[in-house]
């Protein structure tokens, strides 16, 4: 059979020799490995310094995303509501009224739109499921909090920062996946 | 009443510092054992240790320490009270009383009121020095006892026994491994066995195989891995100081750094030439520089014995701890053996020598 690695070794059930018996040498092995080991390359990443690179395909936190004038996609049709096997999100639907034209794209948006951290697995069906590219999954992931409550992230902690009003947190927020999406469409 | 005036007032308030000092700087090391022991078992095993608290980690002990005053006194309500105390202060008490005999470095030097005045530092130079180690180390075994036997609890039972039979075993090599010695120095005292060894040889070149065996012994009394049967965790769930917590818990793990200090100080003492800067001509060096040269050789013991305290480390994260069987084995079928074969070995050079190399 092919090994998976090239590591493994047979077991040795031969005799010991005698300098294996006298049990020093195998001591004197023992503390050179450890030895050797002081001086290796520790696996450690001190996280909150330094950061490992997620993978691109990493699914982290939702965003709530807005188009290019800084409007709302959402209509709150719920379809991700009903794709999500954690069934972590909740919404309310309200009717636009005049005036809110440049807050919302279409006649119907989400008035509360919540999603529960701690159910949340970060499948991404939500993002697969919604047809006005209004949620997404970026590249980071939920900070710790003290209160279950904290958990449960509204309309305000999910939405995109307007394009119009701060560019440059909204370029931020995008990441580099959105981006491609947001130039398909 | 002028008996009472002639005592040298002097004399016993630089003791008074002297004693103040060592411990407290021995408390001070074996707090930083601990930092330096999870350091060291972390950058064997490829990670990075204690290095939140502080600049690298080095305020970690005091956290550690607070972190146990701070926890919940537990006291059985089976256990027997007086002795349940007992047990951790006795441990500390013979940890920390050993190092009155070590010479931590040379005299010091200095003129107060007119008056010239040497202080030498070290506490106590009985002429039984090593002696009174062994006695004071052997007594180390009661902390233990008492520990486990007033827990009331069965693990603490068989630890406590496990404990006392292994340092009782280990003590008779050790002993033996210092009979070749002391036919050498032909002195019990500390800093005699010190002198001879300042700036010659050091007694380790006379005495490697002594030294090899009295190491390993060292690390049973200490109840260090390989041979912390006493407190093996997956068997014994903590062994004597299951019962135990808070301070008193921290008592019994602080006594246990102390005797790492200590016996690492004896080693150095005995063996490894104690202050003498190696390479050096200390007595010509304390002429030109006077009292400096004393407080490098302190620094010079120090370094020594945190070389020793490192190699208890190193053993401790790489050799598994023995079975009871194989403890036993060793102690009694290969070390006292070996030690009684040095012992006649050294004999017989030294008479050989005395009769000019013949029979």
């Amino acid at each position: 059979m092919q090994s998976l690695t090239n590591r493994a070794r047979p077991v040795d059930r031969k005799p010991m020799t005698w300098l294996e018996r006298l049990y020093m040498w195998n001591i004197a092995k023992g503390m050179f490995i450890t030895m050797k080991h002081i001086f290796m390359k520790k696996a450690t990443i001190s996280y909150p310094e330094q950061k490992r690179e997620f993978s691109p395909v990493f699914r982290g936190l939702q965003i709530l995303n807005r188009d290019q004038e800084g409007r709302e996609n959402c209509t709150a049709c719920g379809l991700c509501a009903v794709a999500c096997p954690a069934e972590a999100i909740t919404m309310e639907a309200a009717e636009r009224q005049k005036g809110e034209e440049h807050l919302y794209r279409e006649e119907k948006y989400a008035a509360r739109f919540e999603i529960n951290m701690l159910r949340c697995i970060f499948c991404g069906l939500c993002e697969e499921a919604c047809p006005k590219d209004a949620i997404y999954l970026s590249e980071t992931f939920a900070p710790s909090n003290y209160q279950r409550k904290g958990f449960i992230y509204g309309k305000e902690d999910l939405l995109i920062p307007n394009p119009k009003e701060d560019p440059e947190a909204y370029k931020r927020a995008l990441g580099t996946r959105s981006r491609n999406k947001a130039a398909t469409i | 009443m002028s008996v009472l005036l002639a005592v040298d007032w002097g004399y016993i308030l630089e003791k008074l510092v002297l004693i103040v000092s060592v411990v407290s700087i021995s408390l001070v090391i074996a707090m930083y054992e601990t930092y330096a022991e999870r350091k060291v078992a972390a950058v064997m095993q490829d990670r990075r240790g204690p290095n939140r608290a502080g600049p690298f980690g080095i305020l970690q002990p005091l956290a550690d320490g607070l972190k146990l005053f701070m926890k919940e006194e537990i006291i059985p309500n089976t256990s027997n009270k007086f002795l349940f105390v007992l047990g951790p202060c006795l441990a500390m008490l013979t940890a920390m009383m050993t190092s009155a005999v070590i010479p931590w470095g040379g005299n010091i030097h200095f003129t107060l009121f007119g008056a010239d005045r040497t202080i030498s530092l070290q506490i106590a130079d009985i002429n039984i020095g090593i002696l009174y180690v062994f006695g004071v180390v052997s007594m180390g075994v009661y902390g233990i006892m008492i520990g486990g036997w007033a827990s009331n609890n069965k693990f603490s039972l068989i630890s406590a026994l496990r404990g006392a039979s292994q340092i009782i075993s280990y003590e008779l090599p050790m002993g033996l491994s210092l009979i070749a010695l002391l036919m050498l120095t032909g002195s019990l005292k500390m800093s005699v066995i010190m002198g001879q060894q300042l700036d010659g040889w050091y007694y380790v070149v006379y005495q490697p195989l002594g030294f090899f065996i009295f190491i390993i012994c060292a690390f049973a009394e200490c109840n260090r891995t390989p041979f912390d049967l006493a407190e093996a965790e997956n068997e014994l769930n903590f062994g004597y100081h299951q019962e135990y917590s808070s301070m008193k818990l921290g008592f019994y793990l602080f006594a246990e750094y102390i005797n790492m200090f200590i016996s690492s100080a004896v080693m150095v003492t005995l063996f490894w030439g104690g202050y003498d800067i190696p390479f050096v001509n200390d007595a010509a060096l304390f002429h030109r520089i006077g009292n400096w040269a004393t407080v490098i050789e302190s620094v010079v013991m120090l370094a020594k014995v945190a070389v020793f305290i490192f190699i208890f480390m190193w053993v401790r994260w790489t050799i598994p701890r023995f079975r009871y069987d194989q403890l036993m084995n060793l102690g009694w079928r290969v070390l006292i053996p070996l030690s009684l074969i040095n012992m006649v070995i050294t004999a017989l050079v030294i008479l050989l020598k005395e009769n000019g190399w013949r029979f």
